[in-house]
């Protein structure tokens, strides 16, 4: 295979930008309001249950326990939905995948402006969402600001793996089984909502298989400001993850484009 | 340019072949289209009209075979070529999401044009294709013929020297395909060389100097439109609605090129005046007529009259 991406890839950045421009106002709410929502519910609503977590040696109270899950969470969604429905989107319904295929644009860079989109919408929500719960002091500085680019890796991350299933899916309606199979499992058992260590430890395990749990450790930790040696870990698994899944992602893709 | 460039053709393709497994979609043809020429690919749909224009401007791979677009290799300076070529696809491409003029900025930017220049360019290609008053419209909001002007104009953002147009006006009304024609020709008036695709015979007749007629895969023939009617049909035909056994007859013992579709016999000649004169008066049919012969005669008889698909 015979892979060439110039940085001509960011014309396609520029174009997804251009658009999510034109309606920004809508594109802001979600990152905005959602983690209103969780900390309402959860902070609030559960508060009365449980009033601290144990995390690494440490108790912390359940609302700084899971915002910064609900981050992690958010960088996950923002580029795996970008890049299953909004690219499907663009390559099946709008054509416009076949548009640029007939400018000097070739289709690696089309699939890498693509995932460099989604993790950039990663980032653009977990900027908003550190606003959001700085000011209920949540976030621990300066360590927090190292969230932004955890925020582009975990983006690059699951935006691959979206890819991987947008280059192999015939319909639109196919996504729902990444998502049930995949996304909401990790949603729920990636030490999210609860510590891991309250899991048996064969799902304890198993946790650290999935992307999520390594992409919650880092943002948790560097919101907190606790750092220890399984952090790198956690950094080097997602890169791992990231060179694996992104040339996947190219070559499912380029099956599917070039015809 | 030197005398040698102009001597080149602006594109050629030599021994093209494009097969998907066992399906082979383009076999073994090969072609050139000198500077300024409009030239068209005809034939029924799926003869591999799309999969050879997409070979020539880089959209597919080539299975075998040899494409140069300006002298240069399309496997190796793919995107050399494509930065100098326009290409208007068949389906609407237009960007959905975004206006009228958004779609040239944006699309001027896969080009690396700056924003000056995209925009002087987009104003005035705007008004050539009669779309100004659309400048700031949704592309979504667009009406069949201005979507297919848009795509041409945006298609010439690059101020391309080739311009690829895969069916440009399949699916518009009369009124519209005049109007996407005249812009063409105005465009062939400037020296553009256009390579288009196409089943309707009117338009390859009316914008092509020269054209192919291909069918599953196969080149089946090659010229001017008025040079394939002479070769293949003449210039008139006489044609009889429900024709008598003892007209069959007569037809084959005069040993005129001709085609018997059982309701319908028709008689390819030179002249014909005389034959059809004789035909009227000594025959017995429900309808005879002589007419003269157009592509859409040539374009039948060499690809047959069955359904395609």
């Amino acid at each position: 295979m015979n892979v060439n991406i110039s940085t001509r890839f960011m014309r396609i950045w520029q174009r997804n930008l251009t658009v999510y421009r034109e309606s920004w106002q809508v594109n802001f709410l979600p990152p905005l309001l959602e983690p209103f929502f969780y900390l309402l519910a959860f902070g609030i609503g559960f508060s009365g249950m449980i009033n601290s977590v144990s995390y690494a040696s440490r108790e912390v109270s359940y609302v700084s326990f899971i915002a910064p899950a609900l981050v992690a969470i958010n960088i996950m969604n923002n580029a795996f939905f970008e890049n299953t429905f909004g690219s499907f989107v663009r390559m099946y319904y709008q054509k416009t995948f076949d548009a640029m295929m007939a400018t000097p644009l070739n289709a690696e860079e089309i699939i890498t402006g693509e995932i460099v989109w989604g993790a950039t919408k990663s980032v653009i929500g977990t900027v908003i969402m550190l606003i959001v719960i700085s000011f209920f002091g949540l976030v621990s500085y300066p360590a927090g600001i190292l969230i932004v680019f955890v925020a582009f890796l975990g983006g690059i991350a699951f935006g691959s793996t979206a890819m991987v299933f947008t280059g192999m899916v015939e319909r639109i309606e196919l996504f729902n089984l990444p998502i049930f199979l995949f996304i909401t499992p990790m949603f729920l058992f990636s030490g999210t909502f609860f510590p891991l260590t309250g899991l048996p430890l064969w799902a304890q395990y198993f946790a650290l298989v999935l992307p999520l749990t390594h992409l919650v450790n880092l943002v948790r930790a560097l919101s907190l400001g606790l750092f220890n040696l399984e952090l790198l870990i956690s950094l080097a698994y997602l890169i791992v993850f990231c060179l694996v899944m992104f040339p996947l992602a190219i070559f499912k893709m380029r099956r599917r484009l070039i015809k | 340019m030197s005398d040698k460039n102009s001597a080149q053709p602006v594109i050629a393709v030599r021994n093209l072949k494009k097969s998907f497994g066992a399906f082979i979609a383009v076999n073994d043809i090969s072609f050139a289209v000198d500077k300024g020429v409009c030239f068209g690919i005809l034939g029924p749909n799926g003869a591999g009209k799309t999969s050879t224009i997409r070979m020539i401007y880089g959209f597919s791979p080539l299975t075998s075979g040899d494409i140069f677009v300006f002298g240069l290799d399309i496997k190796k300076q793919y995107r050399i070529i494509k930065a100098r070529i326009g290409v208007c696809q068949q389906d609407n491409t237009l960007d959905p999401d975004l206006t009228v003029i958004q779609n040239f900025e944006v699309f001027a930017r896969y080009f690396d044009l700056d924003k000056k220049t995209a925009m002087e360019r987009a104003s005035s290609l705007l008004k050539f294709f009669a779309l100004e008053q659309r400048r700031d419209a949704r592309a979504t909001e667009l009406s069949g013929g201005m979507v297919r002007r848009l795509v041409i104009a945006r298609a010439l953002i690059n101020q391309p020297e080739l311009l690829i147009l895969d069916e440009p006006t399949t699916g518009l009304d009369p009124q519209s395909r005049h109007q996407v024609w005249e812009r063409l020709e105005g465009l062939k008036k400037q020296g553009m060389t256009t390579l288009l695709t196409t089943h309707y015979m009117d338009e390859a007749a009316r914008l092509c100097d020269e054209l192919v007629i291909m069918d599953q895969g196969k080149i089946l023939a090659q010229g001017s439109p008025q040079s394939l009617i002479s070769e293949y049909t003449g210039e008139n035909i006489i044609e009889v609605a429900e024709p008598e056994d003892d007209l069959r007859a007569f037809a084959r013992e005069k040993k005129v090129r001709q085609e018997d579709l059982g309701h319908r016999l028709i008689i390819y000649t030179e002249d014909g005046h005389e034959l059809y004169r004789e035909i009227c008066g000594r025959f017995t049919h429900k309808s005879c007529i002589l007419r003269s012969a157009t592509l859409e005669d040539v374009f039948l008889k060499l690809t047959g009259r069955e359904l395609r698909e």
